[in-house]
């Protein structure tokens, strides 16, 4: 312990140089946090899907409709548990389009709300949605958003799915999911499908997409093509594929644009970390003549190397956590544009690598000049000028 | 001894000194290149997504959508109601009658050529009467689709991004067998994204009777466009939501625009701060090494304004030259670069050529340009407060 006033006084002696340096390393790990907060916003859907999941839509693209009857066929199907239909409702609140979120129909809420135990409904909601034609159940996220509450009228606008009564779709909330864990998207609006198919004005019997279990996640892909082989040649074939495969779909869709914004944003990182590491460096380099002196006082070679290995990994402490803790707390509030990214938070394996990171950084940029001053005889240390 | 010469000569006297300092110089001037280079390359994305979500040429060109409709996909229109929109006056006419165009909007699935994964590409039916309707759609290989037929023609864009697209090929969709025909260009970015053909033939392969989504018309001036409105706004056999082609676009494109710019400058301005510091440390080490040679300089004569201003101007020329060597980068590596990515609000892809362009580089370099002063501002004072004696005296 009697070395850390010496390090410390080392650290103090510039201060200046010092503060600026912890603040750059600071930046880049700020940057760092928020690069990987993006990266698994943007892949929530991949890692989060269900192993026992399958998405089943129309094979020509998603937009196009599914009679409602492919349910009951399904659940017919050897290997598929259950079968639930959705449709995307496109539901639009105080005619503002940009409060969006997703909407949709459920065939079956019980069913539903098994297929997705990471959603927690509460029993008692989930009996008052069963006796609520009109019940509607929101995540947590999208009920922050908007601060709606139990018993609260929601009314909204479908582009897509007029009334036939010509007005707005009423929907009263009955429930408000929680998610497992923060990892899972509370930002969906569910409703009743019977409620939906009656009052629509046109497109009765027709929905979106089928989610299906399969009762051996081991056999998904088979399930998947025995499900395709109920429908093929009829005017309404399906593709299914597991969850994990549709999202990482909707992930590849986003195209270069995410791989070339990720490679910007890690050369920008390493970036920040050559110009602080070249600093860092550079602060020992001066003091050739210092840590001869110390040798000559009879420090050891390991013991010169353990001190500037020391300066450098504090500087890069420092900084590096203060940067890992701002970024978390940047998006513990949630999401600042929560109809792009619904899941929006750090994962504690980013916030491990990122520790990884800054040890790396305070040994990488100590070692080179500690193992110089290591090295050094001290017979040219002294009398080389500062 | 003149004030200007004073400050020229200091100048050009911390300029010489620059090669024993080469680390540090460097380590300031790549940190300055990367904030330009971050800056350029993630707002070129915005930028070119921008340009190719909008229509230059066509200011005299608007779209009808079925009222409440937010875009084209939530659209519907009935054959009588894209009639009662063809005669509204604002129309132009041309020989064969209204230059207007009753268009289908679908979506289909076709494998990317850079990851063989499919992707959401829009297929739009369109009336003959399209072409003339946009004005500048241009046949660049093949020939038109007949009507009638199963044919297609490609926008250049989509040709580009998606596997299957060529002239002579095949590709099945459903029950469907489309042959493409043709690859053309013109029309905003987003409609060479699309892939074209008979409204009539796209009708009953999708089931959609004889119904139609948008109706795009021409108008006889982009000064008709409010008459055009109000008469299809007033009339009570229509609910519609007339709209400029160029007005619709911007509203398709603002949310992943502004994504993008939010991004890009939030990043760039957390680097320019990460680049400042090591500015700023690059300058006072300078004036730490020079020490001695300001205060000589001091005692010699020369006043604090000239030695303030030589550290500033050094810090400005090694800004301004990192600053210049990232935007060369960024220009080199993204201009043109060809990428397609989903529109969300459309649900489709949209391909687009990421650009760097003047009013981009500018803002660049204005970037550098203020790293460089507020790194350079700081050391300089310091340098011209040293007092003489002590500094004298420094080794």
């Amino acid at each position: 312990m009697k070395y850390v006033s010496l390090v410390w006084s080392n650290l103090r002696r510039k201060r200046l140089r010092t503060g600026l340096t912890v603040l750059s390393i600071f930046i880049a790990f700020v940057l760092f946090g928020l690069l990987c907060t993006i990266k698994e916003a943007f892949t929530a859907g991949v890692t989060l899907a269900g192993a026992d999941r399958l998405i089943s839509r129309h094979k020509v693209s998603l937009i196009m409709t599914l009679p409602e009857s492919y349910a009951r066929r399904m659940a017919r199907i050897p290997g598929v548990a259950s079968a639930v239909h959705l449709t995307w409702f496109n539901g639009i609140y105080q005619d503002e389009p940009k409060n969006f979120f997703g909407s949709f129909p459920v065939s079956d809420p019980t069913a539903y709300f098994d297929l997705y135990p990471e959603f927690l409904l509460p029993t008692e909601q989930e009996e008052a949605w069963l006796k609520t034609r009109t019940g509607a159940v929101v995540g947590r996220s999208l009920a922050d958003r908007f601060h709606w509450k139990i018993g609260d009228r929601v009314p909204l606008k479908s582009p897509i799915w007029p009334r036939a009564a010509e007005e707005a779709w009423e929907f009263d909330i009955v429930g408000i999911f929680d998610g497992a864990n923060r990892a899972t998207d509370t930002s969906g609006f569910y409703f009743r499908y019977d409620y939906f198919d009656e009052a629509r004005a046109n497109g009765k019997g027709q929905v979106g997409w089928f989610v299906v279990r399969a009762d051996d996640p081991d056999r998904a892909d088979e399930i998947a093509r025995a499900v395709d082989a109920e429908f093929a040649n009829s005017p309404y074939e399906t593709k299914t594929e597991p969850e994990g495969a549709f999202a990482q779909g909707f992930v590849q869709q986003i195209g270069d644009i995410g791989a070339i914004l990720m490679a910007i944003l890690s050369a920008v990182f390493f970036t920040i970390l050559l110009i602080a590491g070249n600093t860092m460096a550079q602060a020992v380099r001066e003091r050739t003549m210092e840590l001869g002196l110390l040798k000559a006082l009879g420090f050891t070679n390991g013991l010169v190397l353990a001190l500037v290995l020391a300066e450098s990994c504090l500087i890069a402490t420092a900084g590096g956590f203060a940067g890992l803790a701002v970024a978390w707390l940047a998006t513990v509030g949630g999401s600042p544009i929560p109809s792009v990214l619904p899941v929006f938070f750090l994962p504690a394996k980013y916030v491990a690598m990122g520790a990884v990171l800054v040890f790396a950084l305070g040994v990488v940029t100590g070692i080179l000049p500690a193992l110089e001053a290591m090295r050094l005889r001290i017979a040219t240390a002294l009398r080389r000028q500062g | 001894m003149h004030w200007l010469s004073q400050v020229v000569s200091v100048t050009l006297f911390s300029l010489r000194t620059i090669p024993e300092r080469k680390g540090a110089v460097t380590a300031a001037a790549v940190g300055i290149a990367g904030v330009v280079a971050v800056l350029v390359g993630v707002l070129s994305i915005a930028e070119g997504f921008r340009a190719a979500m909008s229509a230059p040429a066509n200011d005299d060109v608007a779209l009808v959508l079925r009222s409440g409709a937010d875009s084209e996909m939530t659209s519907g229109l009935s054959r009588d109601e894209t009639r009662l929109i063809a005669d509204a006056p604002g129309v132009a006419r041309g020989a064969e009658g209204a230059l207007a165009s009753a268009e289908l909007f679908v979506m289909i699935n076709l494998p990317m050529r850079s990851t063989g994964t499919d992707a959401n590409v829009p297929l739009r039916g369109v009336e003959k009467t399209a072409v003339a309707v946009r004005g500048d759609i241009l046949v660049l290989e093949g020939r038109m689709f007949a009507t009638g037929r199963n044919e297609v023609i490609v926008g250049a864009g989509a040709a580009r991004s998606f596997a299957g697209l060529d002239v002579g090929r095949k590709f099945r969709v459903g029950p469907n067998e489309w042959e493409v025909v043709g690859i053309f260009s013109g029309g905003s970015g987003a409609e060479e994204s699309e892939i074209w053909t008979d409204a009539a033939v796209l009708q009953p392969a999708y089931n959609r009777g004889d119904s139609f989504q948008a109706v795009y018309a021409r108008l006889r001036s982009a000064d008709a466009f409010r008459e055009f409105k109000d008469a299809l706004t007033s009339n009570p056999r229509l609910r519609v939501r007339p709209l400029l082609q160029a007005e619709y676009l911007a509203e398709q494109s603002s949310a992943l625009t502004s994504f993008i710019q939010g991004l890009g400058l939030g990043i760039a301005g957390l680097m320019a701060l990460g680049a400042l510091f090591g500015a700023l440390n690059t300058m006072y080490s300078a004036v730490a090494a020079r020490t001695r040679e300001i205060a000589t300089l001091r005692a010699l004569g020369f006043g604090a304004g000239p030695v303030i201003l030589s550290v500033i101007i050094e810090s400005l020329v090694v800004a301004l030259i990192g600053g210049a060597a990232g935007a060369a980068a960024a220009y080199v590596a993204f201009d043109g670069f060809q990428a397609s990515t989903i529109n969300w609000q459309t649900f489709s892809q949209v391909a687009f050529a990421f650009a760097v362009t003047p009013r981009l580089l500018v803002t660049a370099i204005a970037w550098a340009a203020a790293i460089g002063l507020l790194g350079g501002l700081f050391p300089a004072i310091r340098a011209a407060r040293l007092p003489l004696a002590v500094a004298l005296r420094e080794v």
